[in-house]
């Protein structure tokens, strides 16, 4: 036991005195978890939009009025002319223009039917679409209020609820993904190196004729990143709290637990690459082309798994971190018990055990 | 017998490294793996280090079987791989500290064992590995290899790098060590070094050319050899080996070294020649046979 702790004192003392591994263990987290915060986001927010007001009536004025009032954009400048139209977007001053026809009062009040026309740059499609809705969303709003006096014969009206995020706020669904890629990251690349630095230097040579045995070394090399991944794990979640509100609905409880069980599955990934690379380099190629794209890709994390090609699919259930966001949204946002995710915890579990078998399998006693 | 091997042979692919070796180590004794690089040296003390598997063949280690006993051999052995691997960014003190632990003792424990070497490098125990000199990691790997007092111990090429000064010292700390009954395997491609052992093996290309002691191996030596020099070295080498009565020659530091073929040689004919061929300052002088000379006729 003794020989044991004296090893993870080593591992320690390894970890303080490099600052490259000190900042990717802690400054990479809080960076990440701001930058998907506040730069990377979907909603639209304060978007400047161009008027070409061709009627200029009360109506219109009306109508404007009302867009220039919301939050979501601000009129940067009023066109006077057809050619202008294409000049503001190329000049990319503003990402949407709004085109009033002529007589547009007096067209909606003689043929009950005015038309607007909204022209999006659709550079960013996700961005024009987001404009489009909000724009017929505000006009759709104004034309109720017009109609108030009037009922339509035979009218279905759609009313929709938003579940688990009213406000539509993106971080929520970057919190779970970003605290599932730090996790993976210094779990299994900081692992896998660490390990493959031993190879690299010769010191594993001395080790391995050591009465060391196998077993204590890899645990001794994965204890500390247990704790540090756990640090990480608090910090995450205490950021994402404080700074970006996002709720914990479920059991915090539940929470460190599955946490846990991920940092374990992410570790004996680790593992499982340092048996398998030579050198520090191939470590790290392999944890980041292996295992983070995938993670980034094909999780759910950025984009829905149910709108990905079939293949694609079923390749997303081998993928570790797929499992943990399903568990961490539902703990986070739904607020869910064990109950609803045993089925997501036991399929980590089962991966955990077959890297560490695989690992244990792959594990080298002597050079060769 | 401290260490034993019978007929060991490893592959690499299609690279033989260590083809039929055998050669038994005394208790206490201080035996020398001498050849130069690519020889199979590294190979042999992995293969005994219980690092590698041998193709063919049995080794035996303190008595243990490297194969069978792998793990008594890890406990009874002290390895000190070619390239000094210590962790760098650790000081000397906790590297050493480190071993001690892993190796279930402590400093104090064996520090009797390690004074003499340790004492050298104690004024900068709190200064990390990476920014010592090539003599003092030296020292501190073969502290680190000794802490836990094995009965026997592998250095591997431990001198090179190592500055002419800091060589002699680590030979004379050798000797100290196989004086306090440690066994000692070294391998090292210098010469000069093999005439400090008990015992040598001469291997190349993954044989063993000779074993005996440096003395029997001199003595061995056939020929009277020559230091011949003058001013121009390049072409004085061409003009001895055009010399028709040449047995060897060969650049030995700031000689050639010359043989002849037949057993009355007199100098003075040499001497002739080359003045004969324009040589200024000629000067031959005969001269003592060491290790060298032994290993360049072998594996001629």
């Amino acid at each position: 036991m003794k020989r044991f702790i004296g090893f993870i004192k080593k591992e320690f003392y390894h970890i303080f005195r490099d600052k490259r591994s000190l900042f990717i263990l802690f400054g990479m987290p809080v960076a990440q978890i701001l930058l998907f915060g506040f730069a990377i986001t979907n909603e639209i927010n304060n978007v400047d939009i161009a008027i070409f007001d061709k009627s200029n009536d009360a109506t219109t004025q009306e109508i404007i009025q009302k867009i220039s009032a919301s939050k979501y954009f601000s009129i940067k400048q009023n066109i006077t002319n057809e050619a202008e139209i294409e000049t503001v977007f190329q000049k990319g001053r503003v990402l949407a223009v709004l085109v009033f026809e002529k007589d547009f009062k007096k067209n909606l009040t003689k043929d009950n039917a005015a038309k607007v026309h909204v022209i999006t740059d659709a550079t960013d499609p996700n961005t024009a679409n987001s404009i489009t809705n909000y724009i017929s969303a505000i006009i759709g709003s104004y034309q109720k209020g017009i109609n108030k006096n009037s009922t339509l014969e035979y009218q279905i009206e759609t009313k929709s609820r938003m579940v688990y995020n009213p406000e539509l706020k993106s971080v929520f669904m970057f919190v779970p993904g970003v605290m599932t890629i730090i996790l993976m990251l210094v779990s299994a690349m900081m692992t896998s190196i660490s390990i493959t630095r031993e190879k690299e230097l010769g010191t594993m040579e001395i080790l391995l004729v050591s009465p060391l045995k196998p077993f204590q070394v890899i645990i001794g090399k994965v204890i500390p990143y247990i704790f540090l991944s756990i640090i990480n794990a608090v910090v995450i979640v205490i950021l994402s709290i404080f700074i970006f509100k996002m709720p914990v609905q479920g059991s915090l409880f539940l929470l460190a637990l599955e946490s846990v069980l991920f940092i374990i599955t992410s570790l004996s990934l680790g593992i499982l690459i340092s048996t398998v690379s030579a050198t520090q380099q191939t470590a790290m190629m392999i944890s980041l082309m292996g295992l983070m794209l995938p993670t980034i890709l094909l999780s759910g994390f950025i984009f829905p798994i149910s709108s990905m090609p079939l293949p694609l699919q079923i390749i997303s259930n081998i993928i570790p971190a797929k499992w943990f966001i399903l568990i961490l949204k539902g703990i986070m946002l739904k607020g869910v018990g064990p109950y609803f995710i045993w089925k997501e915890t036991l399929i980590l579990i089962g991966m955990t055990l077959f890297f560490i078998a695989l690992s244990v399998k792959k594990y080298k006693i002597r050079l060769e | 017998m401290s260490i034993s091997v019978k007929n060991i042979s490893k592959s690499f692919k299609k690279v033989t490294a260590v083809n039929d070796v055998s050669f038994e180590v005394k208790e206490g004794e201080l035996f020398g793996l001498i050849g130069p690089d690519g020889a199979g040296k590294t190979t042999i003390f992995r293969m005994l280090t219980t690092l590698l598997f041998a193709d063919k063949g049995t080794a035996t280690v303190a008595g243990f079987d490297v194969v069978d006993d792998y793990k008594e051999i890890r406990n009874n052995v002290g390895y000190m791989p070619g390239k000094f691997s210590l962790y760098q960014d650790l000081t000397v003190e906790e590297n050493l500290d480190f071993f001690a632990t892993i190796f279930g003792t402590t400093i104090e424990e064996n520090y009797e064992l390690i004074k003499d070497i340790y004492v050298q490098i104690e004024p900068f125990k709190k200064r990390r590995a990476g920014a010592l000199s090539g003599g003092m990691k030296q020292k501190l790997a073969l502290s680190c290899a000794l802490i836990h007092k094995p009965k026997v111990l592998f250095l591997d090429e431990p001198t090179t790098g190592v500055d002419p000064v800091s060589r002699k010292e680590f030979w004379e700390m050798l000797k100290r060590l196989q004086q306090k009954g440690i066994t000692i395997l070294v391998s090292t491609p210098y010469m000069d070094e093999a005439e400090l052992c008990d015992r040598i093996a001469l291997i190349q290309h993954g044989k063993i050319l000779q074993i005996d002691t440096p003395q029997e191996i001199i003595k061995h030596y056939p020929k009277k050899i020559y230091d011949v020099r003058a001013d121009n070295m390049y072409r004085l080498i061409e003009s001895l080996k055009s010399f028709e009565h040449h047995y060897s020659v060969y650049p030995f530091g700031e000689y050639v070294h010359y043989t002849d073929k037949r057993d009355d040689f007199n100098p003075q004919e040499l001497q002739q020649y080359l003045a004969a061929n324009d040589h200024q300052n000629i000067k031959i002088k005969i001269t003592k046979t060491t290790i060298e000379d032994t290993f360049m006729e072998l594996t001629k």
